[in-house]
């Protein structure tokens, strides 16, 4: 996987494999880290590998790894001092995804959302020491993606469906028969609350997310749809923090597609 | 990437193998000197005895105890060059012969089948039925045989053992690596291309219509919940899908209805199959990078697997004169031709190593070679071969 890690002093660019994670900087001229997972001598039968990132907290980074901890590297503003924080074992199945708060959380809700195969979501408060706040369990199917905004985690799964959890409560909001297969991709734009999900059905399709402050309601609705003819879709992101743009890849596809408005 | 693939991608590709040298055996009649001696006495059950043995013994090399053993050792998957090797041995563990385009074009058909397969399984362990479809297949033409059957039901209780029991997400890395073994390949196979399953750029048609997988609900519906948990609100949303919900899942068991048809036999006697591998790709420099590029790992790839399958190997015969040659194309003069004009980019390069190895790998290898059991005596294709025609001169 690859994924840029936007803090306040830097950005880096983070990869994840099966030897372990590296870290560049922005412009990709220098590695400024590599952390290598312990590869057993003999393949085993479970597979090593390292998956999920995100920046959080403002000076962290976090990659997921497949036995199900979660490292949680500090990193400096400048140079390549970075150092293992912590290791957050809550997770007992391989990572899928992390995703930090990127609106505004409220009181109580948490900052970071973490994801594994068996579906199971758990829920951070970050810092010096990393808070475990709640743990979703999962249902049979796994969370392929996730994604925070404004207290609401938003999870693509594995069975197509799109599900929206309070961060805070833990409790389910909403539940989409979004896509017919696997669900990919996830991405938010933070300034409208707009959800970006691609999966294997070929489809790509756009959701607005609200949050009523007054009311505490939480709504999902459908804005559009793509078909990538042919493509099981891999990945998908938006371009801009608004969502008005897109950028699709898939299997065997050797170009990026972008959207956007007529 | 899993390292749990390679047992899966084997007796797929296996199975396509038998599936398309069945229909080419039945298809083809005898040719040459052996045609002749033949049709002294009675074409067709000479043929279907033919065909009968070639099967047998491929099958028998294919669920070899040791083999099967190492196969299901978890580890990584072997490139493609060294794939290619261990299905040229195997192809030729009876009398049948292939030229070198007869075989490129058969390990084509193979993966382009495969590949089809992979992609378009509704849930990722949903491969695990396609390989029982292929497994239901070859019981079905060694049903008379039980010693060979009692071996492949041995593996089916392996599969079921290994793999009924991992998780979606296990699938799904296991599907994941597969798909990344054929990622660029675009070869057109004409029966695919007649079905519209695939397109003339070699892509395949992914349809947004259909069952959608146990499991999954057809897309449309909206729920929403309030904070207590009540469902408050309903919304639909409608796309260019046409989904509906599936009748049944499909049995994991060693017997069942498997519901799905990926991996069953598509050919049949009278659809000959051809593939295209002239005409432009966008694909092909991308696919020339990855053949042409020295690969310094081959010798180490190429290890134990293809090893013990040359193990059971027949001396090639002296002249080439003996053995049954099968040809994959209508003609001689058209296999010919394709072994003239198919691209460079698409040669396989197949590696052939003599076992010199490092003292401590010949050991190892000569341990097992001595330990091998094959259930007949096989003491060359010639004499293989001459056995079968004088036991049919005899009838």
């Amino acid at each position: 996987q690859a994924a840029w890690c936007e803090l306040p002093s830097r950005a880096l660019l983070v990869l994840t494999s099966q030897r372990g994670v590296q870290m560049y900087e922005s412009d990709g001229s220098t590695m400024v880290f590599w952390h290598a997972l312990d590869v057993p001598e003999l393949p085993a039968a479970h597979s090593v590998f390292a998956r999920g990132i995100a920046a959080a907290g403002g000076r962290f980074i976090c990659v997921g790894t497949s036995f199900g901890a979660v490292l949680v590297f500090d990193i400096p503003p400048k140079g390549t001092n970075v150092t293992l924080s912590e290791v957050l074992e809550q997770h007992r199945d391989p990572i899928t995804d992390i995703a930090a708060e990127q609106g505004r959380a409220p009181d109580g809700a948490g900052d970071l959302v973490t994801a594994d195969d068996s579906g199971t979501l758990c829920l951070w408060s970050t810092g010096e020491e990393f808070t475990l706040l709640g743990k979703i369990p999962g249902s049979g199917s796994t969370c392929s993606s996730v994604a925070l905004w404004n207290g609401i985690v938003a999870a693509g799964y594995g069975n197509g469906q799109i599900r929206l959890w309070e961060a805070g409560s833990g409790r389910i909001r909403a539940q989409v028969s979004a896509h017919a297969r696997w669900i990919y991709a996830l991405d938010l734009a933070p300034l409208t609350g707009k959800l970006l999900s691609g999966a294997e059905d070929s489809f790509v399709h756009v959701w607005k997310l609200s949050r009523n402050p007054d009311t505490d309601d939480i709504e999902i609705q459908h804005c559009h749809a793509e078909c990538v003819t042919d493509t099981q879709v891999c990945g998908a992101r938006f371009c801009d923090p608004a969502g008005d743009t897109f950028a699709v890849t898939g299997y065997d596809l050797s170009e990026i597609l972008c959207y956007g408005p007529a | 990437m899993s390292a749990r693939t390679l047992p899966l991608l084997f007796l797929n590709l296996g199975g396509e193998m038998l599936y398309i040298l069945d229909q080419r055996l039945r298809a083809q009649s005898i040719p040459g000197e052996k045609a002749r001696k033949g049709e002294r006495w009675g074409g067709r059950r000479a043929r279907s005895l033919f065909v009968f043995a070639v099967m047998n013994d491929i099958i028998t090399t294919m669920f070899n105890k040791k083999f099967m053993e190492e196969l299901f050792k978890p580890q990584d998957l072997y490139s493609k060059k060294a794939l290619r090797t261990v299905y040229d041995r195997l192809a030729h563990a009876s009398i049948m012969r292939l030229n070198q385009a007869s075989m490129d074009k058969l390990y084509d058909l193979m993966t382009m089948a495969f590949k089809y397969q992979v992609l378009l399984c509704p849930r990722p362990r949903d491969i695990l039925l396609v390989t029982f479809n292929h497994l239901d297949a070859i019981k079905d033409f060694i049903s008379d045989s039980p010693g060979i059957l009692n071996q492949v039901d041995e593996t089916f209780r392996r599969l079921i053992e290994t793999y009924n029991c991992l998780s979606d997400g296990e699938f799904q890395l296991i599907r994941q690596t597969l798909l990344v073994f054929f990622q660029d390949m675009h070869i057109r196979v004409s029966i695919f291309l007649k079905d519209k399953v695939q397109n003339s750029n070699g892509h395949f048609v992914l349809p947004i219509s259909g069952p959608v997988p146990w499991g999954t609900e057809v897309p449309g519906l909206i729920r929403i919940f309030n904070h207590k948990g009540v469902e408050v609100k309903r919304a639909e949303f409608t796309t260019a899908g046409n989904y509906v919900t599936p009748q049944r899942e499909g049995s994991f068991e060693l017997y069942g209805d498997r519901v799905l048809k990926l991996g069953t036999n598509m050919y049949s006697v009278t659809r000959p199959v051809e593939t295209h591998t002239s005409g432009s790709s966008k694909n092909l420099a991308s696919q020339a990078k990855e053949n042409i590029a020295p690969n310094p790992l081959a010798k180490e790839e190429l290890n134990f697997l293809a090893r013990l399958l040359g193990g059971l190997d027949i001396q090639k015969p002296a002249g080439g004169e003996t053995g049954f040659r099968l040809n994959l194309f209508t003609t001689d003069e058209e296999e010919e031709h394709a072994a003239q004009s198919r691209p460079e980019e698409l040669s396989y390069k197949v590696i052939n190593i003599e076992a010199t190895q490092e003292p401590a790998r010949r050991a190892e290898l000569s341990r097992i070679l001595g330990e091998l059991d094959v259930a007949e005596p096989r003491p060359g294709s010639a004499e293989k071969g001459e056995d079968l025609l004088a036991l049919m001169d005899g009838l």
